[in-house]
């Protein structure tokens, strides 16, 4: 230690360390230099590139969706609510392992696999910051769950968001339809800039045919979100505007009346107004809740609906195709006169059966013997084939259907309604289309009595009576009435102008009215208007669904035995002097169409008349004063079993595709 | 010396104001710093004060262990100086087997009350252990003593650096080898070694953890991984630079307080204090530092023996690394480390190692040459 202490220069150290800490610190400084260099770099170079970045990060528009519109009956019941529920969505871009995330959440929240579908779907269309939703209509304990593991998952948030409610549910699902969730399909049709926030869209029915009403315009808002994409803030809000409330034709009253009334045997039954089109009920029978729908339906509510042999999801109104028997008459009886092929006094021999020359098939009457000597009045009342097979010949198939599709058979009627059926108009052209056939005169006879290759929807047939009672000024059938900005703005009514009228002579409305009113009076309807205090006009039907496969008559006279044989019809309207509301009713499995399917129509009229505020008469009146003047002859006693059952010819009959 | 409490508190009040053993301008400068840091920790921390309050008791306890080191001559701490160094190593030794492993790294030592990581006591011994190893030897070193230095140096550091902590040992080495350097160490040894350890950055990156070689990549395109290792490069550059030159203001930094810039409180406390007070007081901050670098150089030349001139030059020159390697990680210049930004960063350690440093600082201070 003594020796190296010897050498050791403390003075000369002390001046070393004092240039070593000064040139130290001078580059201690120009370190420092390049750091500050670097935040002039970032801050006063590259400012506004980060200020962008940074207003990107934390500012991120948001869509709201737009509050759907409601729907009122016309007196403003309400028939489709939105209610408060809440969803899980999902921000793909804060979501770091997007499998692991949905494994670890079905712990949580139970998903099944029309979620996963759904979502998976979606988050291919979406951009990654924004948000999916993965399950609708959370319950309280998914909530409550959720919310105590949010923590594990960053970019999943539960969202309040209103969800659609139908409190009539199966009443009116046929006519409302309902909305469902947004799936890729819809993605692709849809205007993305309007749908964004929108997780619903009108699938069926009015929700769907009138979707862009009911929509509104979304607004969005600016808001500052932290890294977890959770909003700290609004900045900025440009509120969405709501979609329009509806004010649907239909009276809830006349609804429930007619779905009663049904009993839940299959069928359908519109009422239309004939001043102005207006469908005051539909029912289509059985029904099914539009509710399971909304957010998703379950694989086991599907299959059950799909599987069910009545068909519920089916809507019959629309797209139940029917053959319409003999409530065909009193439309071909007005074309006779229309087109000068009859007079109303012309008379027809009924024999009982009906027979074209050079043929050994004959064409049967109802009743064995047939009806005697009939005029058209009579005809109609008596529903007798032999007339209308006359009068099928004589006007021709040509100008037979081209008159019948004056009513919109064989057409769309145009109702505000999605995904009505044509049904079929027997004509030249339809057969040669479909069969690469000749049309044969028999099946010009057949389709005098509304069977042949004929079928039409009840709202065909609601639509062609409307027409008719309104004395052949054809309405298209509205099932809106008017919409409505709010709640508190007016009701704007959607105008429906009515078509050219299809009577050209003022006294054959007359004659065919007549004929109706006898039905009821004295024909295949008797006893309908027992009670009722205004004149009610209406026509039976009752068709096969088989071809007959003997010429032998059928005498089983069961009644479940020939419901499961016949479709059962009946259209009617009332008051006959000033009509104001028409129906048309078909019972799918109905033994006859007055019996049957007449007590339904009464049904409704009887609501129409409790929804007008007056009421059935206290006792059984005499026959009103304007009924059935050509009637002077006593009815005759035809057993209701006999009425207007076609006869057709084995060959020709039942060729529905 | 039966003197009451009393009489000995006012003999030493008397004493600090008669005969100041504390450097004020250093102390005001460290005064200033750290009132910077918690306003800027109560910002970053989201107005919460609790944090504030937890920061300030570890200014406390940190000050009242500067003083008292000041108290203790530097020739005392000297002899203490190889036990020091030895009980360090002995604990970093301890902790390979017995230490608790957080987020990965088996850094601290759970002492029952609280927990600490021996590598902070490093940051002192070693300086402390290099001065003493020169203070009786021919200066500039010899090249024998520059390999024995370079062992005293490269066991911690190595042991520091497996736990795996790069920043802690970064510190290490640079406080042993600036002693090394104002030791006064020949510029062409200087040379030679610099080159020698730029020949062996290969083998070390061989050595290094996947998670810091991936730390190194991001630094070079931080683009490539955004949402993984480059986040913590982009969102806080995009802190730094959103600023601009005058900076959001106090509490308005939208990249902290919504959570995109993490380690907001800690590492990257520096990111907010950029984003807030911009350029403007970044060249404040920075010249802060400066300043107090530049101050405690300023003792170092004044020291009384080569192991005080040794010991404070590194303390101060290790005071830049520390600036250096946050501000540069912060601001997207150097790879992510876990070096805090001193007495500015949230974390209790770093606060009370840093001011017991100065402490010592004031004690050579207090035993500074006497002038002729």
């Amino acid at each position: 230690m003594i020796r190296r202490r010897a050498i050791k220069d403390p003075r000369g150290e002390s001046d070393l360390f004092r240039r070593r800490a000064i040139t130290g610190f001078l580059l201690i400084l120009l370190g420092l230099m390049a750091l500050v260099g670097r935040y002039v770099y970032l801050q006063v170079l590259r400012h506004d590139e980060f200020v962008t970045r940074a207003d990107a990060n934390r500012v991120k528009p948001r869509a709201i969706a737009p509050a759907r519109g409601l729907i009122y009956d016309r007196n403003g019941v309400l028939l489709a609510d939105n209610v408060p529920a809440f969803r899980l969505e999902v921000v793909p871009e804060q979501v770091p392992d997007m499998p692991a995330m949905l494994e670890r959440i079905r712990a949580v929240v139970p998903l099944d696999q029309d979620d996963l579908d759904a979502f998976r779907k979606q988050l291919k269309q979406n951009r990654s910051f924004e948000s999916v939703p993965l399950k609708l209509h959370l319950s309280e304990d998914d909530i409550a769950r959720f919310e105590l593991n949010r923590w594990r998952f960053p970019g999943v948030d539960v969202v309040p968001y209103l969800t659609r409610r139908y409190p009539y549910g199966e009443l009116l699902a046929h006519v409302i339809g309902y909305v469902g969730r947004i799936d890729a399909d819809d993605l692709a049709r849809l205007d993305p800039a309007r749908y964004k926030g929108t997780s619903h869209v009108g699938r069926v029915g009015i929700e769907r045919s009138y979707e862009d009403t009911l929509h509104g315009t979304p607004g969005y808002e600016l808001v500052e979100v932290n890294a977890d994409g959770r909003i700290q803030r609004v900045l900025q809000t440009e509120p969405p505007v709501p979609g329009k409330n509806l004010y649907l034709s239909i009276d809830i009253r006349l609804q429930k009346a007619a779905e009663a009334a049904f009993a839940g045997r299959p069928g359908a039954a519109v009422a239309i107004d004939p001043r102005n089109g207006q469908v005051l009920a539909m029912v289509s029978v059985p029904s099914f809740d539009p509710n399971l729908f909304v957010n998703g339906i379950g694989h086991a509510d599907y299959t059950a609906l799909n599987t069910n042999p009545d068909t519920p999801l089916n809507n019959r109104a629309l797209r139940g195709a029917y053959p319409p028997g003999s409530t065909v008459k009193p439309f071909l009886a007005l074309g006779g006169l229309e087109y000068g092929v009859r007079r109303p006094q012309d008379t027809v021999l009924s024999t009982g059966e009906f027979c074209l020359p050079n043929q050994s098939r004959c064409y049967r009457d109802d009743v064995r013997g047939g009806n005697g000597t009939v005029n058209m009045v009579r005809a109609i009342q008596l529903s007798t084939n032999t007339y209308f097979y006359k009068l099928a010949l004589d006007l021709g198939i040509d100008r037979l259907s081209e008159w019948m599709a004056r009513f919109s058979f064989g057409g769309k009627t145009g109702v505000d309604l999605p995904g009505e059926l044509t049904g079929t108009l027997p004509s030249r052209a339809w057969k040669a289309a479909h069969f690469k056939q000749p049309w044969f005169p028999g099946e010009t006879v057949l389709s005098g009595i509304g069977q042949a290759y004929w079928q039409v929807t009840p709202l065909q047939l609601a639509h062609a009576t409307a027409a008719l009672a309104g004395h052949g000024v054809p309405y298209a059938p509205r099932v809106v009435m008017a919409t409505q900005a709010s709640v508190s703005a007016p009701r704007e009514p959607l105008a429906n102008p009515p078509g050219q009228s299809l009577i050209k002579k003022p006294g054959a409305w007359d004659v065919v009215n007549q004929g109706m009113e006898a039905v009821i009076t004295g024909g295949t309807g008797r006893g309908l208007n027992d009670g009722f205090p205004y004149v009610i006009a209406g026509k039976s039907g009752t068709a096969e669904r088989f071809s007959r496969r003997t010429d032998a008559y059928d005498t089983n006279k069961n009644s479940a035995y020939l419901a499961a044989r016949h479709r059962a019809w009946f259209i009617a309207y009332t008051p006959a002097d000033d009509p104001q509301i028409a129906v048309a009713v078909v019972l799918e499995a109905g033994a006859w169409g007055g019996k049957d399917a007449g007590p339904i129509a009464r049904k409704i009229l009887d609501a129409w008349l409790l929804a007008r505020g007056e009421h059935l008469l206290p006792t059984r009146p005499a026959a009103p004063a304007s009924a059935a003047p050509a009637s002077s002859a006593p009815p005759p006693e035809a057993p209701p079993e006999d009425e207007d059952l076609p006869a057709e010819a084995t060959s020709s009959g039942g060729a529905t595709p | 010396m039966i003197d009451t409490l009393q009489t000995r508190l006012q003999r030493l009040l008397r004493r600090i104001v008669t005969r100041p053993r504390l450097d004020l301008p250093l102390l005001g400068g460290l005064f200033l710093l750290g009132l910077a840091g918690l306003v800027t920790l109560y910002s970053a921390g989201g107005g919460n004060f609790s944090l504030v309050g937890n920061q300030a008791a570890r200014f406390v306890m940190g000050t009242v262990l500067m003083l008292l080191l000041s108290r203790i001559p530097p020739s005392v701490l000297r002899g203490w100086t190889p036990w020091l160094y030895a009980a360090s190593v002995a604990l970093l030794l301890a902790l390979t087997v017995m230490g608790e492993v957080r987020s990965g790294a088996r850094r601290w030592l759970d002492l029952g009350v609280m927990s600490f990581q021996p590598s902070e006591l490093l940051k002192l011994t070693m300086p402390m252990m290099v001065a003493w190893y020169l203070h009786p030897r021919q200066l500039p070193p010899s090249w024998k003593d520059i390999v024995a230095v370079g062992a005293l140096i490269a066991v911690p550091a190595g042991l520091i650096a497996r736990q795996p902590d790069l920043g802690t040992a970064v510190l290490v080495i640079a406080a042993g080898a600036f002693a090394l350097f104002l030791s006064g160490m020949r510029w062409w040894k200087i040379g030679a070694l610099l080159g020698a350890v730029a020949a062996l950055v290969p083998v070390g990156w061989h050595f290094l953890h996947q998670y810091q070689r991936d730390r190194v990549m991001t630094l070079l395109d931080p683009e490539s991984d955004p949402l993984g290792n480059g986040w913590h490069i982009i969102q806080s550059q995009i802190a730094v630079g959103s600023g601009g030159v005058f900076g959001k203001g106090w509490q308005h930094g939208t990249q902290s307080r919504l959570d995109f810039l993490p380690e907001h409180t800690t590492d990257f406390i520096f990111a907010v204090f950029s984003e807030e007070f911009g350029l403007v007081g970044v060249i404040a901050i920075v010249a802060l530092y400066a300043f107090i670098i530049g101050r405690s150089l300023w003792i170092a030349m004044e020291a009384r023996d080569t192991y005080s001139r040794l010991l404070a030059g590194a303390i101060a020159m290790s005071f830049f690394v520390y600036v250096f390697v946050n501000g540069g990680m912060v601001a997207g210049m150097l790879p992510v480390v876990g070096v805090p930004m001193p007495l500015v960063s949230y974390g209790g350690t770093s606060a009370v190692s840093l001011l017991t440093g100065f402490g010592v600082l004031m004690s050579i201070h207090a035993n500074r040459k006497v002038h002729d």
